[in-house]
C-alpha cells in the first residue's frame, strides 16, 4: 500500500500557486472545474423514451454520473437544471431527481429554465457558486421530452374547470360546465412557437436565413459534418465515459452514418416556403429533430475534486448572456450568441481566432452559419455589435469537431450539459497530448431571443491552480 | 432465478410426497450471512494421536481460536457441524485406515449443510511410489465421501505441499473457506495450498479492506455478484463492461459505492484504461476478476469463423492482453491476485460449445502459466487463479430448454444449481490476502456435478 497516492494527490507535483485557495477567505474568486459529465443517449421524439418522463430521465442521467464518479451518498452543493416542456406536478424536477439517485438525500437542488440555453445556464450558475466559494460542487444538466410533452386543456375548458371546483351548489356546478363549447374540449398540445410573433423557431431562422443569404448546399454541407463527425467520435469510443445507455438505447438514434449530400439535397424544404421571393432552403435534414434526452455536468472546485481523485478537465473561464430585439427591432431570433461572444471576447482579452474548439449549437444549420457570416460582415459588426470591425473568421476544422445538435439530436435543456461535457474533454485530451492549455468558445441560442456563450479552458495537470 | 423443485421437495405437501416417491431431495443450501456461526455445530478433528503433539492437534488448535466448539473425540450423541480429517501423516495406503474407519463412525451424526474436510499432503514429483500412492488415494476417497454426504453437507479436501505446516495461514483460510457457508456449492474438490506470508490477523469479514479490485463483465449475473461480494468483503470495486450494458452497470456501481467504467475488454487499450481508471481514482490496483464473457454456441459442423472468433476474443484473449499489459506496467499495488472464470464446460468439454471450451479450457492453461511467472524467483509474487462454475442459476442458464435445465441440475451431488453468489464467494476467497499460498489453481464450483473431474 506504499504507492497509493495517486499523482495528483501526490503534494510534490501539485505544487502550491499564489492562487488563493478560497474566495470565501480571500475575497477573490477561484476556479470552477468540469469534472466530467454523463448523458443518456437521445431519442427521436415518440420512439425509445416515448414513455420515459423528465423525472426518470434526468435521474438516470445522474445515476450514471453518480456511477462514473463514485459519488454514492455524496453531499453536494447543489444540483442545477431544468426542461423547457414541463409538466405543472414536476415543479421540483431536479430536487425529486435527486431524491431518487444515489446522491445523498442532503444534496439541495433547484431548477432553472432558459429555452434551449437551460442546461448552459445551469452550469454558468453551479460554477458561480463555486467561484464565490459558496459550494465546493455540484452539477448542472437538463432534461426534456416531447414524447411525454404536458397537454394541458382549453382556456374555456380549464376556467370551467376552475369555477366548477368553486361553486357550492349543484346548479353553479352545472351553469360553469354550461360555458363549455365543443371547441373547447379539444386538447392544446404544447407548442415551442413564440408567444409575441406566433411563428415557430423554424420560421423566424428562415426569415435570418434569407436574409444573409445562406445557400442550402452550405446547409447540408454543417448538417453532413455534423453526422460524420459525432458517427467517428462514437466509433472511436469518445462517448464511452460521456454517455450511459437509457431503455436499451445505446446511441442518440437520430444520428444517420449514411447520410450523404445526394440523401440531404433530395429533402424538401420544411421552413421559408410562404417567404415572397425567396427559394426555401431549411429541410428536416439540417433543421434538428424533436428529441427526448437528458444531461449532467460535474463541477467542482479543484480542492474537492482533487480530495476524490478526481479529474480536473476545464475551468469555467467566463461567460455571458445576451439578448435580441427579435419582436421590434430587425434582429433575427437566434442570434443573441452573435451578440454575447463578442462581449464575452472583450471583457477577457480574448480574440475570435484564440479558440482549439468552437461548440455553436446547431439549432438549425443556418444558425451556425448567419453567426459565422455575421461575424465576418463589417457593416453588421460595427452597426449592430458596436465593433470597430468584423469580430473575424474561425478556422472551421475547428467548428463542432465530434458532431453537434443536428446529428445528436436536441432534447431542449439536455443540449447544454452535452455541449459542456464534450468540449471539456475536448480540451483536456488536447492539453495531455500538447502539455499546453486549449480553450473552447460555446454558444448556445434560445427562444426569446437569448444566447449564451462560455468560455473553458484547460491547463496542464501541473498548472491547475489549487 | 429460483429452482423451484428445491422449494418444493422441502415444505408441505409436496415434501411428504416427494419423500414417498423416493423423488431426489436437494437441500436448501446454507449461505454467508454476516454474523452468523461459521458451523452449524461443533467441529471434529480426527486422524491424531492422544497425547501427541501431531498435525490434527496443531489443527484443533487452530480451530480453538475461531471461537469454535473443538473436539478430538467422538461421541454418540453429537451433531457434528463439522468433521476434519487430518491426513497429512499418512505415509503408507495402510495408514488412513484408523482416520477413515473414525470418520465412518461419525457421518451418520453429520448435520445438515455439516461440512467434511480432508487436510493431507499434496502429491509431489520426489514422492515414493508407496508416499504417492498414499496421497494420491486421499483424492479418490475425498470425492466419493462428498457423494455420499446429503442435506447440503459438503466434502472438499486440503492439499498441503511438502513446505508448508499445516497450521499456516493459507491452509488455515483454506480451511475456513470450506468449513463455512460460503463454500455452500463447492463440493467434492481438492484444493492445492502452499506456503505463505499471509497475514492471520487479516479481519475475517472484511478481508478485502483496503484492496481495490476490478471486475469485468460486471454488469449482471455471476459478474455483479462477484462485486457484490467484494464490496461486501471490503473492497472498493471498480466494475467493468461493455458501454451498451452502462445502465445496469451503473445500478450495481451506485449500489456498492464503487466506480463504473464502461469498456470493451477487446479493446487494445483494455488494460491501459483500467490501470488509469483504478489509479487515479482509487490510488492503485489489488485484485483483478476475469468474468467478462459470452456464448455462441453451435455444433462444430455449423460453426461460423465469427461466432469463433468472437468467444475466442472476449473469453480469452482479452483476459491475457489485460492482464499482461497490468504485469508489464507493474500495475499492481499489492501482490496481485487475478482470479479468472473458467468453466466446467473447459475441463470435460460440452456438445455445441466447442469454442467455448477452447476459451475456458485456455484460461485454466493461461491461469498456471501467469501462476508460475508470479511465483518465479525474482517474479513480482501474487496469485492467479481459476474458478470454474458448473450449473449456475443466472439469466442465461434460464434459457437452456426446461428439460435439459433439469438435468444439469440434479446430475450433481448437490442435486442443483448453483447461486452467483456461490461462484463470488470462491473468487473473493482467492482473491483474499489470506489466500497467498493457493496459486494456479482451478476451483470448481459446482456442487460435485458429474461432468469432469
Amino acid at each position: 500500500m506504499a504507492n497509493r497516492t495517486s499523482p495528483r494527490r501526490n503534494p510534490e507535483q501539485a505544487p502550491e500557486t499564489e492562487a488563493p485557495a478560497s474566495s470565501a477567505a480571500t475575497g477573490a474568486p477561484r476556479d470552477a472545474w468540469v469534472v466530467g459529465g454523463n448523458r443518456i443517449p437521445f431519442a427521436r421524439a415518440g420512439k425509445k423514451y416515448s414513455s420515459a418522463s423528465n423525472q426518470e430521465m434526468f435521474t438516470a442521467a445522474l445515476e450514471g454520473l453518480v456511477a462514473r464518479f463514485g459519488l454514492q451518498g455524496e453531499r453536494l452543493g447543489e444540483v442545477v437544471g431544468g426542461a423547457v416542456l414541463k409538466h405543472s406536478r414536476d415543479f421540483n424536477l431536479v430536487r425529486e431527481s435527486v431524491l431518487g439517485s444515489s446522491l445523498s438525500p442532503q444534496t439541495p437542488a433547484y431548477d432553472l429554465q432558459q429555452a434551449c440555453a437551460t442546461g448552459l445556464e445551469a452550469t454558468i450558475a453551479v460554477a458561480n457558486k463555486i467561484r464565490l466559494g459558496q459550494v465546493e460542487s455540484g452539477v448542472a444538466g437538463g432534461s426534456d421530452t416531447v414524447s411525454d410533452a404536458p397537454i394541458a386543456v382549453s382556456e374555456g375548458l380549464r376556467r370551467a374547470l376552475l369555477e366548477a371546483s368553486h361553486a357550492k351548489t349543484l346548479g353553479q356546478r352545472v351553469k360553469a360546465f354550461a360555458k363549455v363549447r365543443p371547441a373547447d374540449l379539444a386538447p392544446l398540445t404544447p407548442a415551442t412557437d413564440e408567444p409575441r410573433t406566433g411563428l415557430s423557431m423554424g420560421e423566424h431562422q428562415a426569415i435570418t436565413t434569407a436574409r444573409w443569404d445562406i445557400s442550402r448546399e452550405a446547409q447540408d454541407e454543417i448538417a453532413l459534418a455534423s453526422h460524420e463527425h459525432l458517427a467517428a467520435a462514437w466509433d472511436a469510443g469518445f462517448f464511452d465515459d460521456l454517455v450511459t445507455p437509457f431503455r436499451g438505447l445505446v446511441r442518440d438514434d437520430n444520428l444517420r452514418t449514411d447520410s450523404s449530400m445526394e440523401k440531404l439535397a433530395a429533402l424538401k424544404p420544411v421552413y421559408g416556403k410562404r417567404l415572397d421571393g425567396v427559394t426555401p432552403t431549411m429541410t428536416a435534414g439540417n433543421s434538428t429533430p424533436l428529441t427526448d434526452g437528458a444531461s449532467t455536468v460535474l463541477l467542482a472546485s479543484a480542492d474537492w475534486a482533487r480530495e476524490r481523485d478526481l479529474p480536473l478537465l476545464a475551468r469555467v473561464v467566463d461567460a455571458e448572456t445576451a439578448a435580441v430585439d427579435f419582436v421590434h427591432g430587425h434582429e433575427g431570433l437566434l442570434m443573441a450568441p452573435a451578440h454575447a461572444v463578442p462581449r464575452l471576447l472583450a471583457r477577457n482579452g480574448l480574440a475570435l481566432g484564440d479558440f482549439d474548439f468552437y461548440e455553436i449549437h446547431e439549432a438549425f444549420a443556418s444558425t451556425v452559419l448567419t453567426t459565422l457570416k455575421a461575424w465576418e460582415d463589417d457593416e453588421y459588426c460595427r452597426t449592430e455589435l458596436g465593433l470597430d470591425g468584423p469580430l473575424g473568421s474561425i478556422d472551421r476544422t475547428r467548428l463542432n469537431v465530434n458532431g453537434s445538435s443536428l446529428a445528436a439530436g436536441h432534447p431542449f435543456a439536455a443540449t447544454g450539459g452535452r455541449i459542456v461535457a464534450t468540449a471539456a474533454k475536448l480540451l483536456a485530451q488536447r492539453t495531455a497530448e500538447t502539455g499546453a492549455p486549449a480553450r473552447a468558445l460555446i454558444s448556445v441560442c434560445a427562444a426569446g431571443g437569448l444566447g449564451v456563450a462560455t468560455i473553458l479552458e484547460s491547463v496542464p495537470a501541473t498548472d491547475a491552480t489549487a | 432465478m429460483t429452482d423451484s423443485y428445491v422449494q418444493a421437495v422441502n415444505s408441505g405437501f409436496t415434501k411428504t410426497l416427494a419423500k414417498k416417491l423416493g423423488l431426489p431431495r436437494p437441500a436448501v443450501l446454507r449461505r454467508y450471512r454476516a454474523g452468523d456461526p461459521l458451523t452449524v455445530g461443533p467441529v471434529l478433528v480426527l486422524g491424531g494421536t492422544p497425547g501427541v503433539r501431531d498435525d490434527a492437534d496443531r489443527v484443533a488448535e487452530a480451530l480453538l481460536g475461531w471461537d469454535l466448539d473443538v473436539r478430538q473425540t467422538p461421541d454418540d450423541t453429537t451433531r457434528w457441524g463439522a468433521v476434519v480429517v487430518v491426513l497429512s501423516g499418512i505415509e503408507r495406503p495402510e495408514d488412513a485406515s484408523a482416520p477413515v474407519m473414525a470418520l465412518s463412525a461419525t457421518l451418520r451424526r453429520l448435520a445438515p449443510n455439516g461440512r467434511v474436510v480432508t487436510i493431507s499432503r499434496a502429491p509431489a514429483g520426489t514422492d515414493s511410489p508407496e508416499l504417492a500412492a498414499a496421497r494420491e488415494g486421499v483424492d479418490g476417497f475425498l470425492r466419493s465421501v462428498a457423494k455420499e454426504l446429503r442435506y447440503g453437507a459438503t466434502g472438499n479436501g486440503v492439499q498441503v505441499t511438502d513446505d508448508a505446516p499445516v497450521d499456516s495461514p493459507s491452509v488455515l483460510a483454506t480451511l475456513r473457506f470450506f468449513l463455512s457457508a460460503r463454500s455452500a456449492f463447492v463440493d467434492g474438490q481438492l484444493l492445492r495450498v502452499g506456503a505463505s506470508d499471509a497475514d492471520p490477523a487479516v479481519d475475517v469479514d472484511l478481508p478485502l479492506a483496503g484492496k481495490v479490485a476490478v471486475v469485468t463483465g460486471a454488469a449482471r449475473g455471476i459478474g455483479a455478484q462477484v462485486a457484490r461480494t467484494l464490496a461486501r468483503d471490503g473492497a472498493k470495486v471498480v466494475v467493468v463492461d461493455v458501454p451498451g450494458a452502462g445502465e445496469a452497470l451503473a445500478a450495481v456501481a451506485n449500489e456498492i459505492r464503487g466506480t463504473a467504467l464502461q469498456l470493451d475488454v477487446t479493446a487494445d487499450d483494455a488494460g491501459a484504461r483500467i490501470l488509469e481508471h483504478a489509479r487515479a481514482r482509487h490510488g492503485g490496483l489489488d485484485v483483478l476478476v476475469h468474468n467478462a464473457g459470452i456464448l455462441r454456441d453451435k455444433l462444430l459442423a455449423n460453426m461460423s469463423p465469427d461466432k469463433w472468433d468472437a468467444v475466442i476474443a472476449v473469453n480469452l484473449a482479452a483476459q491475457l492482453r489485460i492482464t499482461e499489459y497490468l504485469l508489464g506496467a507493474n500495475g499492481f499495488s499489492s501482490e496481485p491476485r487475478i482470479v479468472s472464470l473458467a468453466s466446467t464446460s473447459g475441463i470435460a468439454g460440452n456438445r455445441g460449445q466447442a469454442n467455448y471450451a477452447f476459451s475456458k479450457a485456455g484460461v485454466i492453461g493461461h491461469t498456471r502459466a501467469f501462476a508460475r511467472l508470479l511465483a518465479a524467483p525474482g517474479g513480482p509474487g501474487g496469485t492467479a487463479n481459476a474458478v470454474a462454475p458448473g450449473f449456475i442459476e443466472t439469466d442465461m442458464t434460464a434459457s437452456i430448454p426446461f428439460v435439459q435445465r433439469e438435468v444439469a441440475r440434479r446430475v450433481a451431488s448437490l442435486q442443483q444449481g448453483g447461486q452467483p453468489v456461490d461462484v463470488a464467494e470462491a473468487i473473493a476467497f482467492l482473491a483474499s490476502p489470506a489466500a497467498a499460498g493457493v496459486n494456479g489453481q482451478v476451483l470448481r464450483v459446482c456442487g460435485q456435478n458429474v461432468v469432469g473431474r
